[in-house]
């Protein structure tokens, strides 16, 4: 069995996901595979790619669901890769030591010479995170781009995972969860950003923004309700209730 | 400023620990990198294709594209697949079997365009209408159009006619703009953003980063989002009200919202005075020839009553003080009314009141009066300013912008309504209502537009043998004399655009072009030539009968009806098989293409813009881009304009030579920038270098608008001159923004039996006497004629975010996402008909059936079902195997939708399509449920012949990269 490194993490790199605003376009998920088709992990297997039943490795996947019916009825839309765990049971249970998490930025991987494929820490990822390569006989698992992070080929703006970098709405963000001065762990604060089953103890790290509360009225900066009474209420319009304009001189 | 669209912290790379697996972090990610324009989906937004060993490493989206600043959607990051997919066309192909069969003869380029060139040479010889030439999906229309028109035949279209040029017809005939293509919302600025259904490969990128933008503004700036749509996905999703309205019912309520800003007095009348034709003088005179038109003076100028002179004065003039209310009397004893007087009358009426109104939309009552305040609230109480000052068109100085901050965006839904002209003219008239066209904070033009409502050359009718036409063939009516039709009033054209059928077809019909020409009617034809349209499987409603159609021999002559078909696609789609020459394309990475200001260019609200596609690689497969293929064969058959006065090609370099050579009037070229000496922008002479700056600049070119020019264009000199000096617009003559539409009113006329153009039937009178009201009205879709008999349900299809049509869904990555599609039910609606999740029904219309498997959910309107667009396939087709299941469970709702409406008393039967722009409606149809027996449930019906497969060998496990690694390593 694999352990944990003894010290907690310097940094605890990670993402924050933004239900808010996920549409639940896949953008995320495609291009996190032709990033990673080619990258540290390579290649993401695709398995009766024209056929029955296509199937894939994929490091992130989405899910849509509904929660609540009628008026209280929402549709959410779920991005769910590695949660880079702090104390995950998919390391701790790797025979071989292949899979690992990093001292110094928190971020599980697989090495893939070390990997037997015995898929041991599939079974105990309880998000369903980890993507076996049957091809190859190796789990592999999103490396929150380390490829591309620390990348020094690639402009500093693209220093961060492709699934950030290519987000339409913006939904995704990255940056150290660990140090609570942080752009992104400020931003977890004020939206009241939460873990993803906090019960199983695992402490993962990236971090989920619940919807924000709905605007009502017309919301800006008046923000209330209103409700304008019907002038007819207020006026004596007789023939045409529009004859208040009559008199409004209006130049063009 | 608006924040950035994501957080993300720079990190410096660890030192190595030891026992930790060592990681090479810097692996370079290409060795080359180049930008073009995105072909994924019909969005056109900048990316950068790194290139590693000569294979694609990687796409991602331009950081510095106007359109998609960097980011990049599902589709467009697939593809890699789509450039690497087994279904690319590999060679030209003969057909050697039956129509439909797919059994072909691969043959030389050569031969392929010897072979077009003899038969289009012969039909332009005798009869040019006889070509059918319609084109898909492709942003290149210029180039077709044009093409077309110099080719002498008038029967031309794209795939607008399908998609939504019901809507294009509306915002351009009222607004001289549209939704989507020549205008957004203020994202940035908005504080209410009502969005009438969508189409989510439609503006796609701008409108989730918008909608992200918008939605994270910070707590001082909120803004509402309010979603019009029978289904609660994607976008509807993250609303922060959904209404689920019934299909078809928007212009409904919108009317009523309107009606309920008229009586609280809600309306801009400042607004109204100054941009639209409010004052203008309607003639009141029944039973005349001029009933209903506006009051004219002998230029042709409209005329409106002055109250301070009590003279009938140019309506144009600045600082007039128009009459508004009550009935005019005109100088020959007309009686008149203003368009406000008819206007206000109209809607004020109880019949568009929210408690007459909400049962047939769906929503309460207090729903509708609360939206309708809530616009009033934000128009008229949180306006904004922005202190730039700026000249109006009478050159009067203003300081300062001010914003009536309610957005709007319409698409899908509203486009695929019989119903949908006139829903969206009454979005554009809310719009004019509350003062928030081209405002701060509302919806605003993208340029070349504003241009002046309806204006525009008119459609061309063919000349005659060898000869092109006067003009192009899609143009802007204004009346029946624009129409083209014969003295007896029958079609000139094979889709019947421009008749009595389909008045303000500017787009053509060309779900309907394959019916007429098999059916003869108005003609038969000779050569069908596709580009890009699926329309042997899901761009025809009534698909197994528009293949019957395609294969069908008339029995005298045993000859096809349809006597020749070419098409040219880069992939072996359905369509494919019942061509008999295949002129194989190129992918969208191995070609040039222009995205030109005389088409549909890149433009946003703040500058215009246009862009191109550069070859990435070159094609591994005798394939050649289609454009090239079309100069070729023009200048074959020595069409003018592509040939010079010796017969030599104008153009032997293809699209690249057209780019830069080809001007369409002096100066103004496909291209806007580095135009003569590489400075001049908008107009100038064509410079040699001009791609080559494209280029270096990232494949796009934009035309930045000065902050005094960006907002209420139609009557802002500043960029009235801006725009005139960039060749968009002829003159800087202010706009009138067209509440009432007078060229509705002429074809109205008609048919109320005035002038020399009339319908020559009462049947054609009645629709356009209905249908064409100058005024916005509501109507039920009338595709469902059928509700009483029995078909109870609304069926709707929807694209998914990360597919495009056909040409996305064989794709590796896509289709592993989505590779069937079920057929969604409301719980409620499918306890009543005792129907599970994963239950077989018989989707069953007047039409006819197809059968799918339910899902059942909560976020639909309760009489609406629906499903994802264009996932099934043909057996065989795209080259996946028979057993996919997007041949197995995959389906078309496009089988129990007919092309026709149901037959008048005379026995025609007109087309399935929005009764005053030919636009296909789709989304008019009703059907009832059937559940299968145990016996008809797992596989979908119909089901057609195997289509051969075809295409380059595959392996059935894809290890797209392992080289790249394996690369790197070395």
């Amino acid at each position: 069995m694999t352990s944990l490194p003894t010290e907690p993490a310097t940094r605890r790199l990670g993402l924050v996901i933004d239900l808010d605003i996920c549409v639940g376009c896949h953008a995320c998920a495609v291009n996190c595979k032709e990033w990673n088709a080619g990258g540290h992990m390579a290649p993401l297997t695709d398995f009766d790619a024209f056929g029955e039943k296509p199937s894939g490795v994929w490091f992130n996947r989405i899910h849509t669901f509904e929660a609540g019916e009628g008026a209280d009825g929402r549709t959410v839309h779920f991005p769910k890769s590695c949660l880079h765990c702090e104390t995950p049971d998919c390391v701790t249970v790797c025979p071989t030591g292949a899979s690992f998490k990093r001292a110094a930025d928190g971020i599980v991987l697989v090495n893939e010479d070390f990997c037997i494929g015995c898929k041991l820490c599939s079974w105990a990822c309880p998000y369903g995170a980890r993507e076996f390569d049957e091809d190859v006989g190796v789990m592999k698992k999103c490396t929150l781009c380390v490829d591309r992070i620390y990348n020094e080929t690639l402009d500093t703006v693209e220093r961060v995972p492709a699934c950030v970098s290519t987000c339409p709405v913006g939904a995704r963000h990255f940056g150290d969860l660990g140090d609570p001065t942080s752009s992104v762990s400020q931003l977890v604060a004020e939206r009241e950003g939460y873990d993803l089953m906090p019960e199983m103890g695992y402490r993962p790290t990236n971090k989920y923004l619940p919807p924000r509360p709905r605007k009502v009225g017309s919301g800006g900066t008046n923000g209330a309700p209103c409700h304008t009474g019907p002038v007819a209420e207020q006026a004596d319009l007789s023939a045409h209730p529009f004859l208040r304009w009559v008199d409004r001189l209006l130049t063009r | 400023m608006t924040k950035p669209r994501f957080l993300a912290e720079k990190v410096d790379a660890p030192a190595p620990r030891a026992g930790e697996q060592p990681i090479d972090y810097s692996v370079p990610a290409d060795d080359d990198v180049k930008t073009t324009t995105c072909y994924m989906c019909a969005c056109r937004c900048g990316i950068k294709v790194h290139l590693k060993n000569g294979q694609i490493r990687y796409i991602e989206g331009n950081r510095d594209h106007p359109v998609n600043k960097g980011v990049l959607c599902a589709k467009g990051s697939a593809g890699i697949m789509t450039q690497y997919s087994p279904a690319r066309l590999t060679k030209p192909l003969k057909r050697v079997g039956e129509r439909g069969a797919g059994e072909f003869v691969e043959i030389e380029w050569e031969e392929a365009l010897s072979i077009a060139t003899d038969r289009l040479a012969k039909i332009r010889a005798t009869d040019p209408k006889k070509l059918a030439f319609f084109t898909g999906r492709d942003q290149s229309q210029a180039l077709t159009g044009w093409w077309a028109s110099k080719f002498g035949t008038p029967n031309f279209a794209a795939h607008g006619g399908f998609c939504s040029v019901n809507m294009a017809a509306a915002g351009l005939y009222s607004l001289g703009g549209a939704f989507w293509e020549f205008g957004e919302p203020d994202w940035e600025r908005t504080k209410y953003f009502l969005m009438f259904g969508v189409a989510e490969d439609h503006d796609s990128n701008p409108i989730k980063i918008g909608l992200g933008q918008l939605k994270g503004r910070p707590a001082d700036n909120q803004a509402k989002f309010v979603s019009v749509n029978p289904i609660r996905t994607g976008y509807s999703a993250i609303a922060d009200e959904w209404l689920g309205i019934k299909p078809g019912t928007d212009g409904l309520l919108v009317l009523s919202l309107i009606h309920e800003l008229l009586q609280n007095d809600k309306i801009d009348l400042d607004f109204l005075v100054r941009y639209t034709n409010a004052p203008w003088l309607v003639i009141n005179a029944p039973d005349t020839e001029e009933h209903g038109l506006i009051y004219r003076n002998q230029e042709g100028d409209p005329l409106c009553l002055d109250r301070d002179s009590g003279t009938f004065v140019d309506a144009l003039q600045p600082d007039i003080r128009p009459h508004l209310v009550g009935p005019v009397s005109l100088p020959d004893g007309r009686p008149a009314r203003t368009v406000l007087d008819l206007l206000v009358t109209r809607y004020l009426d109880e019949a568009y009141a929210p408690d007459r109104v909400a049962p047939q939309i769906g929503i309460p009552a207090e729903t509708i009066r609360r939206i309708a305040a809530e616009l009033a609230d934000v128009a008229f109480e949180q306006t904004i300013e922005i202190k730039t000052p700026w000249t109006d068109w009478a050159g009067r100085r203003h300081d300062s912008f001010i914003g009536r901050p309610v957005s709007m965006h319409a698409m899908r839904g509203v486009s695929a309504h019989s119903n949908g002209f006139q829903t969206c003219r009454a979005i554009h008239v809310l719009q004019m209502l509350l003062g928030s066209v081209d405002c701060p904070g509302g919806w605003r033009y993208k340029p070349p537009f504003p241009k002046v409502p309806g204006s525009g050359p008119t459609p061309s009718p063919m000349v005659g043998p060898n000869q092109p036409l006067a003009g192009m063939p899609l143009g802007f009516p204004q009346g029946p004399k624009d129409l083209l039709i014969d003295s007896l009033g029958r079609p000139l054209r094979i889709d019947k655009a421009y008749s009595w059928e389909a008045p303000l077809a500017l787009h053509g019909l060309m779900h309907m072009v394959i019916h007429n020409a098999w059916k003869g009617d108005p003609y038969p034809i000779d050569t069908l030539f596709l580009y890009m349209a699926n329309m042997a499987w899901n761009s025809s409603m009534n698909t197994a009968g528009t293949m019957d159609m395609l294969k069908d021999r008339d029995p005298a002559t045993g000859e096809y009806r349809i006597p020749y078909v070419i098409y040219s696609d880069a992939y072996y789609s359905e369509t494919v098989a019942f061509a008999d020459l295949v002129l194989p394309d190129t992918t969208y990475l191995e070609r040039w293409d222009c995205i030109s200001l005389l088409d549909r260019p890149i433009s946003h609200a703040d500058a215009a813009g246009d862009a191109i596609r550069q070859p990435i690689m070159k094609p591994d497969r005798d394939v050649r881009a289609f454009q090239d293929v079309l100069l070729d064969l023009g200048a074959r058959l020595k069409l003018p304009g592509m040939v010079t006065e010796d017969g030599t090609a104008l153009y032997p370099g293809g699209l690249r030579d057209y780019i830069l050579k080809h001007e369409r009037k002096p100066g103004i070229g496909m291209l806007s920038g580095f135009r003569g000496d590489g400075t001049e922008e908008g107009r100038g002479k064509p410079n040699p270098d001009q791609i080559d700056r494209y280029i270096a600049n990232g494949c796009f070119h934009e035309m930045e608008i000065p902050e005094n020019a960006r907002f209420n264009r139609f009557g802002n000199l500043d960029y009235l001159k801006w725009a005139t000096a960039r060749g968009l617009i002829d003159n800087p003559d202010p706009m009138v923004l067209q509440l009432y539409s007078e060229p509705m009113r002429r074809f109205q006329l008609a048919a109320e039996g005035f002038g020399d153009r009339q319908p020559t039937n009462e049947h054609d009178s009645a629709r356009i006497r209905s249908f064409a009201d100058p005024l916005p009205i509501w109507y039920p879709p009338l595709g469902e004629a059928e509700t009483e008999d029995g078909y109870p349900l609304h069926a709707l299809t929807q694209r998914p975010m990360h597919m495009y049509h056909s040409w996305g869904t064989h794709n590796v990555w896509l289709r592993q996402l989505q590779a069937r599609n079920p057929l969604f039910v409301h719980r409620a609606t499918a306890a009543e008909l005792s129907l599970l999740d994963g239950d077989w029904v018989w989707i069953e219309s007047a039409h006819g059936k197809v059968k799918a498997e339910v899902k059942l959910m909560d976020g639909v309107h309760p009489g609406t079902v629906w499903t994802w667009n264009a996932i099934g396939k043909r057996k065989g087709a795209w080259n996946l195997v028979p057993e996919a299941p997007e041949a197995k469970s995959g389906f078309l709702l496009n089988h129990v939708i007919s092309e026709l409406l149901p037959p008048r008393e005379d026995g025609y039967r007109y087309t399935n399509s929005d009764p005053v722009t030919g636009q296909a409606a789709w989304f008019d149809l009703k059907i009832k449920l059937r559940k299968c027996t145990v016996e008809e449930s797992g596989a979908t019906e119909p089901s057609f012949a195997l289509q051969p497969r075809r295409g380059g060998a595959f392996d059935r496990t894809v290890r797209y990269g392992a080289n790249i690694k394996k690369g790197a390593a070395e």
